[in-house]
């Protein structure tokens, strides 16, 4: 039996007036992948930014490795260093070379020496195929470059959960595979993840679960060929035909 | 004989009549306005010169000189006007909106390239104002102990030159816009002394500075050129003729040595520095 | 088609010749009226003699210049200053949580008086009251209470600009330094600073040339620096040519300041188009 790793109760949250969580649970076991799908504004992203803390939960608990990190008053930096997240728009340092950008958490936050964390982050560049690309500036990298250095900058940090916030949605067509490549890489490793996702295709190809969300709720959840081929709720199965038009 | 006197009286009251009809005579049609005599002086104007900032009541040195050049001219009181100027407008070239301006102007060569002065009406000897504390501490009236007091002068005045060629002070001096900011630098304490002309030094111990004293004051000689206030006017004005003649008159005849023992009476009493 | 971009090329280097032989001439055309013009207006040698001697601004120049170093040398020492409280506010300014309330309240009201009053009077009120409280020397010296005004002003400028940087820089930023775990301090130091510095580089550059003009204000209360010494020497001769010569200097100083701020601003402006 795999150790849960993540187990959301309940979770709620607003924006002012406006509900955007409606009482989700969610569970992922250590090495699971699981993929969020739903319209824009179901909430995906939002989930994402409560789990790392960058939005305080209104109701309901979050609990990571069996512990409640929820709890108000909590400090968010130990956790957040635990728990690793890419953003939609890459958000590099842009006064920072690749190499900075990566190592600057690092350094900072364990007060690795220098020359040791450098031969770690070097390896992932090169295992991500960026070894030539470690100096240079993010204006000077393509938008699939970029999204990897952002990948890498969170795995330095050897992260026990990744939070993929529709990665790959500001890429151009032909940038998307590179990333989705890194990802399915990151799979065979074990790595346990969530991805906020509009790539149908490779939810379908590499997700060991997936969520449809509707209006702040998980609506239905399961395995991808289930919920792709014979899905329960006609939302789902609306959203889906809309999509793979 | 005692026809002779009365005679002679007489012809000095006719010759001095005949003198103020000539003085009038000379600036009719010169002036500003048409029979009238415009003043100007600063504003707020001061003690011991003007009494509560009003020149027309003639209280105050500057303003009772300023009458009695006026009645010479052969202006009645109440063709006097009063208006005011500060002291940059005054000596900038170009026309002015006054006959003349008394404000205890300093005659110097160089202003007198560029506005007219009249024969003075005042010698003023420069004076040195320190505070109490000062005096406690062993400052006296001479040039070896006004030496070692770090000083501040008004900028606007001759006093820097005197105080650069008669004290020669050790450290340099620090400099202000006007006398108040002069005396707000001595309560600061960030200077010691600062040199006036008598009245002015006289007028601030007594009213301004609360622990203010004057210390002992130059005889008017003691430079090169004593101070001497003026009236001024618009370069190459048609008036100094005749406001000169006034000045020389009143001069002459002891008023202005009475205008002077009333209103700077206070002058004496302060010693003078060795 | 090729004849026709060639014609299309030169049009163009007509055009821009044709502009260049208009803006030349008109240039030389008021030049050459105020030229002419200007001398034959009847106060004309009486305003020449009083603001532009030739034999008072060579003779009075060099004490100018002497005294331009007193500018130069508080100019120098506020700057740190000033910088280092203008990122002190500005950073107490940033503070978001409730319990930094009272820190916040503290840099507004400052930022509030401090820019509302105009200089002059914090000179006065610093320059003279402070020392009035009864300092002993040197501590009461004009010098360092002035420059005590300067900064305090100063600095409430510099904070505002720069609070105006921080909050540029899209709040994504700030999420990507807290999602890898960095404190809220090193997301400030390490992420946010070091580009919102980068931003308010030509708005700074301004503030400096501001300064460097206001530090003359000092002379109100006691230094003889430049403006003064110009003043010193009006005073004695009557002329007003040796405030020409301190114009003269000053604009030396800050021109070229002034016209480096605005290549940084224009070049900033091509980058992030």
């Amino acid at each position: 039996m795999a150790l849960e790793r993540l187990k959301l109760k309940g979770v709620e949250k607003a924006f002012g007036d406006v509900p955007v969580l409606k009482g989700i649970d969610l569970s992922v076991k250590e090495g699971e992948m699981v993929c969020l799908i739903g319209s824009s504004g179901s909430g995906k992203s939002t989930l994402l930014r409560c789990i790392n803390l960058l939005e305080p939960i209104d109701n309901g608990q979050i609990f990571f490795n069996d512990v409640d990190i929820s709890e108000p008053g909590l400090d968010p930096q130990p956790v957040r260093q635990k728990i690793g997240m890419v953003f939609q728009s890459f958000n590099l340092f842009p006064h920072m070379s690749a190499l900075q950008n990566v190592m600057l958490a690092p350094r900072r936050v364990f007060k690795e020496p220098k020359e040791q964390l450098l031969e770690n982050v070097t390896a992932l560049f090169e295992k991500f195929g960026l070894a030539d690309r470690m100096h240079h500036y993010p204006d000077q990298l393509s938008g699939g470059q970029q999204q990897r250095v952002a990948i890498v900058r969170a795995l330095a940090m050897n992260p026990l959960i990744m939070l993929f916030d529709e990665v790959t949605s500001a890429l151009d067509p032909e940038l998307i595979e590179e990333v989705l490549d890194v990802l399915r890489q990151l799979r065979l490793q074990g790595m346990t993840m969530i991805l906020a996702t509009h790539e149908i295709g490779f939810a379908r190809e590499a997700a060991d679960t997936v969520c449809m969300l509707d209006d702040g709720k998980i609506i239905e959840k399961a395995s991808p060929d289930k919920l792709f081929t014979d899905p329960t709720e006609a939302r789902t199965r609306q959203f889906l035909s809309s999509v793979l038009k | 004989m005692r026809k002779a006197v009365l005679g002679a009286a007489l012809a000095g009251v006719v010759l001095a009549a005949s003198s103020n009809v000539y003085a009038a005579e000379c600036a009719a049609g010169k002036t500003m306005k048409d029979g009238v005599l415009t003043i100007a002086t600063g504003n707020p104007a001061y003690y011991p010169w003007v009494m509560d900032n009003d020149p027309s009541s003639g209280k105050g040195f500057e303003a009772a000189v300023a009458y009695a050049v006026a009645n010479k001219m052969g202006f009645e009181n109440d063709k006097v006007e009063w208006t005011s100027a500060s002291f940059d407008q005054s000596i900038q070239p170009g026309v002015k909106d006054f006959d003349f301006n008394l404000q205890q102007f300093s005659i110097t060569e160089e202003r007198e390239k560029v506005v007219d002065f009249s024969a003075p009406y005042y010698s003023a000897p420069m004076a040195v104002l320190v505070r109490k504390s000062s005096v406690d501490n062993g400052a006296t009236a001479t040039v070896d102990s006004l030496k070692e007091l770090k000083w501040g002068i008004d900028s606007n005045t001759t006093a820097l030159a005197m105080l650069q060629q008669t004290i020669k002070p050790s450290s340099d001096p620090l400099l202000y816009d006007d006398n108040v900011n002069v005396i707000e630098a001595m309560k600061a304490n960030q200077i010691d002394a600062g040199l006036f002309d008598l009245p002015t030094a006289l007028y601030l111990s007594a009213v301004v500075l609360e622990d203010g004293v004057v210390l002992g004051q130059f005889p008017a000689d003691r430079s090169d050129t004593p101070d001497q206030f003026g009236l001024l006017m618009e370069d190459g004005s048609a008036l100094k003729e005749c406001v000169d003649e006034a000045v020389l008159a009143i001069t002459e005849d002891g008023t202005l040595a009475k205008i002077e023992a009333q209103w700077l009476q206070e002058t004496t009493g302060v010693p003078l520095i060795k | 088609m090729i004849n026709r971009s060639a014609a299309r090329v030169a049009y163009k280097k007509k055009q821009k010749r044709k502009g260049a032989v208009v803006a030349a001439l008109s240039s030389f055309f008021v030049l050459a009226a105020l030229i002419i013009l200007v001398p034959q207006t009847p106060g004309w040698e009486k305003v020449q003699a009083s603001f532009f001697n030739g034999e008072i601004l060579v003779s009075t120049f060099p004490s100018l210049l002497k005294a331009f170093l007193l500018d130069v040398a508080i100019f120098l020492w506020s700057l740190p200053a000033i910088a280092l409280l203008g990122l002190l506010v500005a950073l107490a300014r940033d503070q978001k949580s409730p319990a930094m309330f009272p820190l916040r309240a503290l840099a507004i009201g400052y930022t509030d008086i401090f820019r509302g009053v105009p200089v002059i009077l914090t000179i006065f009120l610093i320059g003279f009251g402070i020392p009035g409280l009864g300092l002993p020397r040197p501590w009461n010296s004009p010098y360092i209470w002035g420059s005590v005004a300067l900064v305090l002003t100063y600095s409430a400028y510099v904070a505002e600009v720069l609070r105006s940087g921080i909050e540029s820089i899209h709040e994504s930023q700030r999420n990507a330094g807290k999602s890898l775990g960095l404190s809220q301090r090193d997301t400030m130091r390490y992420i946010v600073l070091p580009q919102a510095l980068r931003r308010v580089v030509p708005a700074n550059m301004n503030m400096l040339v501001a300064l460097q003009k206001d530090v003359a204000l000092l002379s109100f209360i006691g230094p003889v620096e430049i403006l003064r010494q110009a003043g010193v020497h009006k005073s004695l001769l009557a002329n007003f040519t040796p405030y020409v010569g301190a114009a003269i200097i000053f604009l030396a100083v800050t021109v070229p300041a002034t016209r480096y701020a605005d290549y940084l601003l224009a070049k900033q402006h091509r980058e992030r188009t």
